[in-house]
């Protein structure tokens, strides 16, 4: 017999993310009331969320970064981007952000994930390049162009960490694939499985690479 | 030797001064709610191995309530207008880039450098988290060069870092919380109970529909629970390894590379990824929050099919 009831947790926070409450009420709430409905005793729920959220707090600290930003945007960080873009023939949004997909993958290849992402490198960089590029070939960006190409930044920056990583050895999901696996009794190193990641990593330059050269075809129209 | 608890010290400096930084804006009519969401924060990276789990718990509660009587809000304070920075442009050049690339370039060689080195064996940085360690080294290494260098007022880094803090605002912590709650699911049992009811519709006698389960839910499940790690192992028990590899003589590395790849794919579709998908779109101050999910699905579906075909491919025909 499935025991359905922890699912409703799921439910939980499937509507409360449709309804547009705060996430994290709605996260808090639902994790209580898995926890009730999984039988365990209050006072656990509450500690096991506790306990879980002081384990992960690594995952919080890339905040620091905002401080060294926020200071050279003071001193026009985000202008000189647009102006070292400007300056460069032939930049375009689209290839911009293909040289930042091929790189962001090379490196997370190389394990050093956590060299690049949104607060390091988007936010100060990316994004305001391929903004001040995608006004080059375009002229003034009304507001939706402008947010469909700062979105494109950051995707291009997912795309590039997820379906890079993976093929570094030591990442933890390859570990964790390794240990899965391991824990049925098949036995495979951490690189024959790395190895696997690379026609994922080659489809997704691919695919995500083409629609980048389609944002520059549809900006270069809108003109 | 220099472990996370050191950098979560210096954490919780940085955001105490995020506290500082909000309290000190009165254009933010909620600047309270703001320092308290931050001290709060500062306090858990400080102290919270001390406060054992039930005091976490009461802290997680609190961060929660804050946010949800919707307490914390925005400034709208300028500190340089869009002329002055112009010109400080001009005038400073491409020197600009200098600071903001010194956190990777120190993240990136040292990590390179202590583990080809013999740096690794003298035990000075936790082997575990160099790469974390040398970021936050070369965060307070580019803010000396930028106060050595800028001259900039002596609480300027607290105000802009708490004016770029504050646009991100409760998004910033809600990996973190997605991450506790990933716990709790594992601790109720959510995994089981999915790997039950996927493990009751396996479809007999087709390879390409079992593989098409198998990623399928991998995706749902990833986009369920936020991250492809929980959803991994408990698919890889209902159907990877008891259909794909032993029943029908998939190749084992291919079926579990690619298959937390097709969960990937499911990652870049989510809400529930947080820290890719809502905290960048809060950064980017796009207006629609689920802008750069909208970004995403036209990558994400064919870069799914494509995978299908690597494991069905590759797993039982090479």
């Amino acid at each position: 017999m499935i025991d359905y009831w922890p699912l409703l947790g799921i439910a939980l926070v499937v509507i409360g993310f449709a309804l547009r409450f705060n996430p994290l009420l709605v996260v808090a709430v639902a994790a209580v009331v898995t926890g009730l409905l999984g039988r365990m005793p209050f006072l656990k729920v509450i500690a096991t969320l506790g306990h879980g959220f002081n384990e992960n707090r690594y995952v919080t600290i890339v905040w620091i970064i905002l401080p060294v930003v926020g200071l050279l945007e003071r001193y026009g960080l985000q202008e000189r981007a647009r102006t070292l873009i400007a300056g460069i023939r032939g930049a375009t949004a689209g290839r911009l952000l293909i040289v930042y997909l091929g790189l962001r993958q090379i490196i997370s290849a190389l394990g050093l994930t956590t060299v690049a992402g949104h607060p390091q490198t988007v936010r100060p960089l990316v994004a305001p390049m391929a903004v001040a590029a995608a006004e080059k070939q375009h002229g003034e960006l009304d507001e939706a162009t402008a947010e469909r190409v700062k979105a494109m930044a950051a995707a291009t920056d997912n795309v590039g960490l997820f379906f890079g990583e993976d093929i570094f050895l030591a990442i933890a999901s390859i570990l964790l694939i390794q240990g899965s696996l391991a824990s049925f009794g098949i036995q495979l190193t951490p690189f024959q499985l790395s190895v696997w990641a690379i026609p994922s990593a080659i489809c997704a330059f691919l695919i995500h690479g083409t629609r980048l050269l389609l944002l520059d075809r549809r900006l270069g129209q809108r003109k | 030797m220099i472990n996370l608890h050191w950098l979560y010290i210096v954490s919780g400096v940085i955001f105490a001064g995020f506290a500082l930084g909000s309290a000190r804006d009165e254009t933010n009519p909620k600047r309270w709610g703001n320092a308290a969401f931050w001290l709060l924060l500062a306090v858990s990276l400080w102290f919270g191995d001390f406060f054992g789990d039930i005091g976490n718990g009461v802290l997680v509660l609190a961060l929660a309530g804050i946010a949800g009587m919707q307490l914390i809000g925005r400034g709208s304070k300028q500190s340089t207008t869009p002329e002055e920075r112009e010109k400080s442009s001009d005038r400073h050049g491409n020197r600009l880039f200098i600071p903001a690339l010194i956190i990777p370039f120190t993240a990136f060689v040292g990590t390179l450098l202590f583990n080809y080195t013999a740096a690794k064996g003298t035990g000075l940085i936790d082997p575990k988290s160099v790469t974390l360690v040398l970021f936050g080294a070369g965060v307070l290494i580019a803010l000396a060069v930028e106060y050595w260098w800028l001259r900039p007022p002596v609480l300027s880094a607290i105000d802009e870092g708490s004016r770029l803090m504050n646009s991100v605002g409760w998004a910033a912590v809600l990996p973190q919380m997605l991450a506790a709650l990933g716990v709790i699911f594992a601790t109720a049992g959510v995994g089981t109970t999915i790997g039950a009811i996927v493990g009751s519709i396996i479809p007999q006698g087709s390879i390409f529909l079992a593989v098409l389960l198998y990623a399928f839910g991998m995706v749902v499940f990833t986009m369920i629970m936020g991250n492809a790690f929980a959803a991994f192992p408990v698919m890889a028990a209902a159907i990877g390894v008891p259909i794909l590899i032993h029943q029908d003589g998939g190749n084992p590395a291919v079926i579990g590379a690619v298959g937390m790849l097709s969960g990937f794919c499911g990652t870049l579709m989510t809400p529930m990824a947080a820290n890719f998908n809502i905290v960048p779109a809060a950064l980017l101050e796009l207006k629609n929050q689920n802008g750069v999910i909208r970004a995403q699905v036209a990558t994400a579906i064919p870069l799914l099919i494509a995978n299908l075909l690597i494991l069905y491919v590759a797993g039982f025909h090479l």
